[in-house]
């Protein structure tokens, strides 16, 4: 007998090792791993890394093409690409996760309370979601930016406020599940309060399908980000972040001057595919 | 023939050329993240032309896949590392692709659980009927023709109309005779039914299977039945195989070894039912210590050794081959020993106390009404309930589906609220009708235990947390005296100290159950509704568990009031029994006397419709129909559409009142008065029985 | 329930969304920037001048007043006048929307097929490379920033390679062809967005009608491959796509205010960035207004699709 149970002990004990092994072997995964701690390490400490004033440009140098002293060329202001680049990694991480943690503790709440009382609460408040959701977040981003004015900390509310709806939705239908489960009806009989129903018995069973919304909204949002600076609602000047930098730069295009755009892209580019492989990754592992 | 026909299973006559299935030596596993997993060990059987072979086993010994690899439809990470399939002579795992189509549509058909999956719910049901026909070339008007007297055959009284509609608007039965019906369309030569009538209703189930029965005779076909139930196996099929941690451990005719099993699975598998007439007060059932292996587990010796109580260490060292007894075989070293194996559970009870229905009742409900719904779509799921239960009593409630007895509990613990006009006692206190409203003394006395423990317990929580949590809800203890208390509850439901610390989902279902059990109790319950608590183990946990059962009621004198659809189990732990129909109370007494009559008709076809393993089941009552749907109940006795006994007239406009029954404190629920309901039914005038 | 009364159910639940959304929409655009004229004429205006404006604007009416107005009039389609071009902004906005619809259907036509064929094809050699591939790739591609895409494809198609057109708008009088033709380049970043969830979708409905017991079922009678897949396995696993599909408006619609500016298309997204940078509220209103009834009335339709479609919803349990 011992030996039966200790020995499916250890199997569902090593199955969580399992998991973390099986991601590590996943080379997607780590792909995106090894990106976004790049991205966060210029983040960091990329100020102190880079090798030329990304702020102020020699004006005798601009629109130079990659070459040795500038490795992606300069800019239109002779500023030094490859610094710009790096440096550029540090507004929209911070404004991008500062927004997803917001959206994902509101979202989070409201799932909860939606789902768990449903009836007449639920119903008016999901009204009022499907009608927020009816607007791309672009768009309900843009008209609260007009009203509000745009800086870091209004860009981070209004994608965090938004988010929320969002996140709910997912949290919502988690916690509807879950509600359908005998534990809860076990807990009502022993007479615990919707509080601590909601708070200590159903949320630590729905932590997976939150930890893998906010990894994928935190991708949205550095989506969102990007591209709000890239129409001028988003980080403002002058900011090096690679938004800004496109919109600034890409009417140059044509002139044949690419490099002070595609390397600003390709961060964008590599940094939310990087985040999303992360995102998959950790939703593959939680899944089996 | 090679040389494992030394071993080979018995047949029953000189082996034939083309026996419908034969399986030499099958050796299977599943590749689960790069390991192999061992599913199937050297498994080997034969079933002859005509003839119904059941294997039977518990979760997770493989019968299920014995039967996809019957068909060749394993998963994708199935593998087969040995052995051979013959299907009509022909080997399986040899065939090419057009070869395998065309055994599937003309050799081997298939049945199994869950009919509403089966089907597909995006196509017309006589669509998918007619698609075998088509497939062999018919045109699409002989199709559907040929569909409809299939689908007449499997008695569908209405065939144009069914095929008209999709699945999901039938109900399980029909559902599973559609799928019937499809599988022997082909006349196929074999027919494999995997667990066909399980999660289908008592009366349902019988119908399904007098209806195997009955076309198998007509086809002469030859039937692989697959089930955990083996009063069913004893109902359908003439030989059995047993089988154990994916190797068959014995074999021989239903008759045979169920009455004289050689192998002590068998005997203790057999020693856990609760067998016909046997009740608490004779004796606790016995149980099969420990768990079963894991799957994939590598086991040198014999498979069984570890739970065996005539293990030597010859068993653990060395594999048993499959020993011939002449007709019949036996794995085992000790095989002519096995009726001796020794009991894991000693039969004596402490003493037993008798109920005194004297005092006040702890429970006192009357005319409980439950309804759902709007004032056009009325569901009345509870019509005018009234019982009492006593103290330390058990009351077994019973009843189909649509029957009402889940709704009773909710309504019961105040998780749904009733109708007004209830009157509900607690210890001859009032009890309120929501669970939010009642006071802590209620929510300690009054606790229950659910069928599913994986939905019961918290995952995320630990044992410890589980219990601790309801001790300090439901009791005033400091910290010292709830550990005390804890300890005390463990000890009680016989868990060890070491899985306090563990999560749910390393426990097994017999563990998790005791731990619901365990909770259940923490506040000293008067009350403790259990609702299917076995269903979900296995037959050999499930004894264990209603060993416990007894054993705190006798200990703590609590009442329980038992809910199951296994009639076994409840005749074994009630004292009294009540009868649900559409939510109306059909008859309520002492548990022998409802067993044996004279009882109410619903009763009566019921108890015929339960399989028995030595085949001394009364004479099966058929009921007309299906079960009505509770949205438009039959006028007057809601029984009176499907009663063989119907009176006529006053059945259809009149509901009947409770009357008076056999003996003090039995009451049935029917027009005819008792004496008119002992006399047999096959002497009733035909004016007075319903027609078969 | 009967599928008429279903049907005038998710009416009314529309009519509700599309309410609520018009007062979020004019609480955003009015009540945010607290005093219209104000923020108009900036923080160094004259305090006369501002309310002066506001009085001409009717922003110093109660607010309940305001919005009645402003929705009743919008509801007999006028959406009154623009600030900037002094202009009714009703032609602007059904101009706007047709160029956007056009643009939209281009990029629908081009997703739609590669999204189900991509993700069909990848659910029926799940696990194996091919499937992993598909995976990523619509997974990278759904998450690259519109802009971004479009840069990149403009810088390879239209200025490297020289393939295709980078305005989007075709000559005035253009015929159907040039026209889509020139919509190809800016579709494309709608496409790879979309890709994504489509593929996704369609791979995660396609694999579970595979693993269904119907199929079990379809395979055992001995039909063929392809019929099992074609009439079994499809109808099923593509149901649940086509409200995705309907969903995906809405990240469309998003991506249209960037891959219009980009290009310079006259489009409601270009229309809404314009009246945003300008301060129009007017226009900014109508338009994410017109934008939400788009939207509302794209999701209804695919639900009542779905539920037309789905036997279970159709004809509801009846026995």
């Amino acid at each position: 007998m011992d030996m039966a149970e200790a020995r499916k002990a250890d199997s569902l004990k090593s199955a969580r090792y399992e998991r973390l092994r099986l991601l590590a072997r996943s080379w997607t995964f780590m792909i995106g791993l090894i990106i976004v701690l790049f991205w966060a390490g210029c983040a960091l400490f990329g100020s102190a890394l880079v090798p030329q004033d990304p702020f102020n440009g020699d004006l005798l140098n601009t629109l130079a093409p990659p070459s040795a002293d500038n490795w992606f060329g300069t800019d239109q202001l002779g500023r030094d690409v490859f610094s710009r680049v790096i440096v550029g990694a540090r507004d929209i991480l911070t404004v991008a996760p500062l927004a997803t943690i917001l959206g994902t503790i509101l979202g989070t709440t409201l799932g909860l309370i939606t789902g768990y009382f449903r009836g007449l609460v639920d119903e008016s408040i999901s009204r009022v979601i499907d009608a927020i959701l009816a607007l791309p977040l672009v768009i309900i981003a843009l008209m609260s930016l007009v009203a509000l004015g745009t800086s870091n900390t209004t860009v981070v509310i209004v994608i965090g406020v938004f988010f929320a709806p969002i996140v709910a939705r997912t949290v919502r239908s988690a916690v509807l599940s879950e509600r359908e489960l005998d534990y809860v009806a076990a807990a009502q009989l022993r007479g615990e309060n919707a509080f601590y129903i909601m708070f200590a018995e159903i949320l630590p069973n729905i932590v997976p399908p939150i930890l893998v919304e906010s990894t994928v909204r935190l991708g949205y949002a550095i989506f969102t980000v990007a591209t709000l600076s890239f129409i001028g609602f988003g980080i403002q000047p002058p900011s090096p972040d690679w938004g800004l930098a496109v919109s600034e730069s890409y009417g140059l295009i044509n002139g044949g001057y690419w490099w002070t755009v595609m390397f600003d892209a390709c961060a964008i580019a590599s940094l939310v595919v990087g985040v999303n492989l992360v995102a998959d990754g950790i939703q593959g592992a939680l899944e089996s | 023939m090679t040389m494992t026909d030394q071993t080979a299973t018995a047949s029953t006559g000189p082996a034939a050329a083309t026996d419908a299935l034969v399986i030499r030596d099958l050796d299977l596993a599943y590749r689960v993240r790069g390991k192999d997993r061992q599913v199937l060990r050297g498994v080997s059987l034969r079933i002859g032309r005509g003839e119904a072979y059941g294997l039977v086993g518990e979760s997770g010994c493989g019968k299920s896949t014995a039967a996809l690899a019957a068909v060749r439809y394993l998963p994708r990470n199935g593998r087969v590392r040995g052995g051979s399939i013959l299907v009509d002579g022909r080997d399986l795992f040899k065939l090419g692709g057009a070869d395998l189509r065309h055994l599937r549509a003309n050799t081997v058909s298939m049945v199994y659980q869950d009919p509403g999956r089966a089907l597909n719910p995006s196509i017309r049901v006589g669509r998918q009927v007619a698609e075998i026909f088509t497939l062999k070339g018919l045109p699409q008007a002989d199709a559907f023709r040929r569909a409809a007297e299939m689908l007449r055959r499997v008695q569908i009284a209405d065939p144009t109309s069914v095929m008209e509609r999709y699945p999901h608007q039938l109900s399980g039965g029909m559902q599973q005779r559609v799928a019937i019906a499809m599988a022997l369309s082909i006349n196929p030569h074999l027919l494999i039914l995997d667990e066909p009538t399980t999660g289908l209703d008592a009366t349902v189930e019988a119908e399904v299977l007098d209806l195997v029965a009955k076309l198998r005779g007509e086809y002469e076909t030859s039937v692989l039945f697959i089930s955990h139930n083996l009063a069913v196996i004893a109902r359908m099929c003439d030989r059995v195989g047993v089988l154990y941690a994916g190797t068959l451990v014995e074999e021989g005719t239903t008759a045979e070894v169920f009455a004289n099993p050689r192998h002590p699975y068998t005997v203790g598998l057999l020693r856990c039912l609760p067998r016909r007439g046997r009740r608490k007060d004779h004796g606790r059932l016995d149980t099969i210590p420990g768990f079963l292996p894991t799957p994939g587990a590598v086991i040198p010796g014999c498979v069984f050794a570890e739970r065996c109580g005539l293990a030597t260490d010859r068993c653990h060292q060395e594999a048993p081959p499959l020993h011939d007894l002449g007709g019949r075989s036996s794995r085992c070293h000790y095989h002519e020993k096995a009726s001796e194996l020794p009991r894991t559970t000693p039969p004596e009870l402490s003493a037993q106390t008798v109920v005194s229905r004297d005092g006040q009742p702890v429970l006192r409900v009357e005319k409980l009404n439950k309804s759902f719904g709007t004032a056009q779509h009325l569901v009345q799921a509870l019509r005018d309930v009234s019982l009492e239960l006593w103290p330390g009593e058990t009351l077994g409630l019973v009843g189909e589906s649509g029957s009402g007895k889940t709704t009773f509990a909710r309504v019961l613990m105040g998780l749904t609220a009733p109708d007004s006009g209830v009157t509900l006692e607690l210890d001859g206190k009032p009890l309120a009708g929501r669970v939010k409203e009642r006071t802590n003394e209620a929510l300690k006395s009054l606790q229950i235990v659910f069928q599913n423990p994986d939905s019961a317990l918290n995952r995320s929580h630990t044992i410890r947390g589980l219990i601790d949590r309801s001790l300090r809800k439901l009791t005033n203890l400091p910290r010292a005296a709830r550990l005390d208390r804890l300890i005390a509850l463990t000890r009680a439901v016989r868990l060890a100290d070491r899985y306090l610390a563990a999560r749910p989902r390393q426990l097994s279902g017999g563990l998790k159950q005791r731990v619901a059990i365990a909770r259940a109790f923490a506040g000293d319950p008067r009350i403790v509704v259990c609702d299917e608590p076995t269903s979900a183990l296995d037959v050999s946990v499930q004894a264990a568990i209603l060993n416990l059962l007894a054993e705190l009621q006798n200990e703590r004198k609590v009442s329980y009031v038992f809910i199951s659809h296994d009639l076994g189990t409840v005749r074994y732990l009630s004292d009294r029994i009540a009868v649900l129909y559409l939510g109306r109370l059909m008859e309520i007494g002492p548990a022998e006397r409802v067993f044996s009559g004279p009882h109410h008709p619903y009763t009566e076809a019921l108890l015929s419709a339960v399989p028995t393993i030595d085949g001394t089941a009364p004479e099966r009552v058929r009921l007309k129909g299906e079960i009505p749907s509770a949205i438009n109940p039959p006028s007057g006795c809601v029984f009176h559409t499907r009663c063989p006994r119907q009176l006529g007239e006053i059945c259809r406009s009149q509901e009947p009142p409770l009357l008076p029954g056999a003996e003090p404190g039995h009451f049935i629920r029917c027009h005819i008065p008792v004496t008119g309901l002992a006399v047999d039914r096959r002497e009733l005038k035909p004016a007075q029985g319903a027609a078969e | 329930m009967s599928f008429s009364r279903l049907l005038l159910k998710r009416l009314l639940l529309s009519v509700v969304t599309l309410w609520l959304l018009s007062l979020i929409v004019f609480a955003g655009a009015q009540l945010l920037p607290g005093d219209v004229g104000r923020a108009i004429l900036g923080p160094l205006a004259d305090a006369r001048a501002v309310a002066n404006l506001n009085h001409q604007l009717g922003a110093d009416r109660p607010l309940i007043v305001q919005y009645l107005d402003w929705i009743g009039h919008f509801v007999i389609g006028d959406m009154s006048m623009s600030y900037t071009f002094r202009s009714p902004v009703a032609p602007f906005i059904i101009n706007a929307m047709l160029n956007s619809l056009k643009l939209a259907a281009v990029a629908f036509a081009l997703v739609v097929p590669l999204g189900i064929g991509g993700g069909v094809w990848a659910a029926l050699h799940v696990g194996r490379p091919l499937d992993r591939l598909i995976s990523v790739i619509g997974l990278s591609a759904t998450v690259l920033p519109e802009f971004v895409t479009g840069i990149v494809l403009i810088m390879i198609f239209g200025v490297w390679l020289d393939w295709l057109p980078i305005t989007a708008t075709a000559p005035a009088d253009a015929d159907p062809f040039t026209q889509v033709y020139y919509l190809l380049l800016p579709s494309l970043p709608l496409v790879f967005v979309l890709f994504g969830y489509i593929a996704r979708m369609a791979r995660a409905g396609t694999i579970e009608a595979l693993d269904a017991d119907y199929t079990r079922t379809a395979v055992l009678k001995g039909l063929p491959r392809r019929t099992v897949l074609w009439r079994h396995v499809l109808r099923n696993a593509l149901l649940p796509t086509i409200t995705v599909i309907a969903t995906q408006m809405g990240y469309l619609i998003g991506g249209l205010v960037v891959v219009e500016v980009l290009f310079h298309y006259e489009g409601i997204g270009s229309l809404i960035y314009i009246a945003a940078r300008g301060k129009d509220f007017p226009m900014l209103e109508a338009g994410i207004l017109s934008i939400g009834i788009v939207y509302t009335f794209a999701t209804l339709a695919a639900d009542l699709l779905y539920s037309a479609l789905n036997p279970r919803i159709r004809f509801g349990a009846v026995e």
